[in-house]
């Protein structure tokens, strides 16, 4: 069971009231929590639990649900060779998480990019720019309510309903 | 004393030795190098959204085009990742098959990273040599799945198709030709005074830093981190295979380049034992409602046209849940996170490129380097633009 989970354990220990909700599907633990203390939660997973290494931020957007955002930190740990997934909840009227490029330099790039696709905007980050996307461009890609033929365009109707 | 004067130089996007369309802004002390700035996305299509508007076996040929170097590596994460979510069996031929071609695409890619990374340092022949090699792994491409680059080869729940006859026989060449390959580089550039002056103690990075970058691949193995996915966190079956995992311990070109010509050693190993354990069996799951019918169904019966027709049209419906698989492609951890709402196309599918990440440490790597060693560190971060900006 999740619950049983080594992280999982420390982690309702110290952040009891931070832990929305902690899922177990296909073998991988998906803790989801709120997004005041990301910074803190991240530090205990690195400093104490060992998750040094993260692999991946990203982001889904569940228009039309709140909180509509989810940020999606996959961590890996070298030394015990297991993952760990986080999921901080963003909601579109404050659309604002803190940076985590201070636990990990590697969120540097990852977050640029989760904000230039998404929007999210991460707070003290040391370099907030569009990364994939023009400086100049307008609107944010991969939201679910941007047309995939791109701005000003009618979404495409005609295939795969 | 005359005030400290820095200049600007721009570096591509339409330059050699930038691997594609990378374009960096280097500020520069004289020739030493005081800051990076590298811009990217002028390769930017927009796979992650595509993706979102199609069946699952028709975001398999966009994977191709991520890391255009290593096809089959980019297909074998979509399909495990996709397989995961659907909590499926894949026979054991299709697994075996699966380990051959992507050790052969870890060789032709190595081969690409070899050539060009000696070629943008001046060793000419090997950039020849290396990709006269890499042209028989084409071929065998070419043979197996009508592609020579964008080989599409696997199907979600196994392959498009058995191998063709004399595989093995083609795959055998490979395994007792290319050793002998490797010594002639090896030769040309291992005890080359030029090449030890362009590489030792350059672009060096410690282990703390490296993981702490969230560098993977070949490229942490060079920082003296023993780690690789496909030892520890196996997948595909490879927890069959012995191979040695290099390591380096000077964290620089030099070791990058060692371990790189390492791996390609043990991935011949594994396809030589792969080849051996290669049994007869069917290449594809059976899941009716996943997989397409045999072709010879679907020219010779009604109902396997139809079969063949709705998966093509509607494909499959897919649990509703979120996995997250990687595999230990040629460049680093390639990551598929899968999010399905339980329909037939993906609700997000979020790519986790390994030479994106590698590539963001390129400033702490080549920072206070003179300006022609830049050249050789994004050499050995071996980069692939098509997947950086995907």
């Amino acid at each position: 069971m999740a619950e049983n989970n080594r992280a999982v354990v420390k982690l309702k220990e110290r952040f009891a009231a931070d832990i929305v909700a902690v899922k177990k599907f296909r073998g991988e633990v998906t803790v989801t929590v709120k997004k005041e203390n990301i910074v803190e939660i991240c530090s205990f997973l690195k400093t104490a639990l060992a998750y040094n290494m993260l692999t991946d931020v990203t982001a889904v957007d569940y228009l039309g649900q709140e909180p509509r955002f989810l940020v999606v930190y996959n961590l890996y740990s070298i030394p015990n060779k297991d993952r760990l997934r986080v999921k901080a909840q963003v909601d579109e009227s404050a659309c604002t998480i803190d940076t985590v490029s201070n636990v990990w330099s590697s969120a540097d790039w990852l977050e640029r990019e989760v904000y230039d696709l998404f929007g999210i905007i991460f707070n003290n980050h040391p370099d907030l720019r569009r990364i994939l996307m023009t400086d100049d461009w307008v609107g944010h890609p991969l939201r679910k309510d941007y047309p995939l033929q791109g701005p000003d365009r009618e979404p495409y109707k005609n295939r795969l309903s | 004393m005359a005030q400290k004067e820095t200049m600007t130089v721009n570096m591509g996007p339409q330059h050699p030795s930038t691997h594609g369309v990378l374009r960096l802004v280097i500020e520069l002390d004289g020739e030493v190098i005081e800051k990076i700035t590298p811009h990217i996305g002028y390769l930017h299509r927009g796979v992650e959204k595509l993706s979102e508007h199609r069946t699952y076996h028709q975001t398999l040929p966009l994977t191709d085009r991520l890391d255009y170097l290593a096809p089959m590596s980019n297909n074998l994460g979509y399909v495990l990742a996709v397989e995961k979510l659907l909590d499926i069996e894949i026979p054991e031929r299709a697994q075996t098959v699966r380990v051959i071609t992507a050790e052969l695409t870890r060789l032709k890619s190595h081969l690409v990273w070899l050539a060009c990374h000696a070629l943008d340092i001046g060793a000419m022949t090997v950039f020849i040599y290396a990709f006269r090699e890499r042209e028989k792994v084409m071929q065998l491409y070419e043979k197996l799945s009508g592609a020579r680059m964008t080989s599409n080869y696997y199907r979600v729940g196994g392959l498009s198709t058995d191998v063709y006859d004399g595989f093995e026989k083609d795959v055998q060449e490979i395994i007792d030709t290319f050793p002998g390959f490797f010594d002639t580089y090896e030769g040309l550039l291992t005890k080359n005074t030029i090449w030890l002056q362009r590489t030792v103690g350059n672009g060096v990075i410690s282990a703390e830093d490296a993981i702490d970058a969230g560098i993977t691949g070949p490229a942490l193995r060079g920082s003296g981190v023993d780690w690789d996915l496909r030892r520890d966190n196996p997948y595909s079956g490879y927890e069959k295979y012995s191979f040695k995992v290099p390591v380096g311990e000077k964290c620089d070109t030099f070791d990058r380049y060692k371990v790189r010509f390492i791996e390609m050693r043990e991935a011949v190993k594994i396809i030589s034992q792969a080849l051996d354990s290669l049994k007869p069996g069917p290449v594809l799951a059976d899941e009716p409602q996943i997989c397409y019918p045999p072709k010879e169904n679907v020219y010779n019966s009604i109902e396997g046209l139809i079969h063949h027709f709705k998966i093509a049209t509607e494909g499959f419906s897919v649990p509703e849940g979120e996995v997250y698989q990687s595999v230990e492609a040629p460049k680093g951890e390639l990551g598929f996170y899968l999010v399905s709402d339980g329909g037939n196309k993906p609700y997000r599918m979020r790519v986790r490129p390994p030479s994106f990440v590698n590539l963001s440490a390129i400033e702490k790597m080549a920072k206070g380097a003179m300006i022609a060693d830049l050249v050789a560190v994004i050499g050995t971060l071996d980069i692939v633009l098509g997947e950086i900006d995907r």
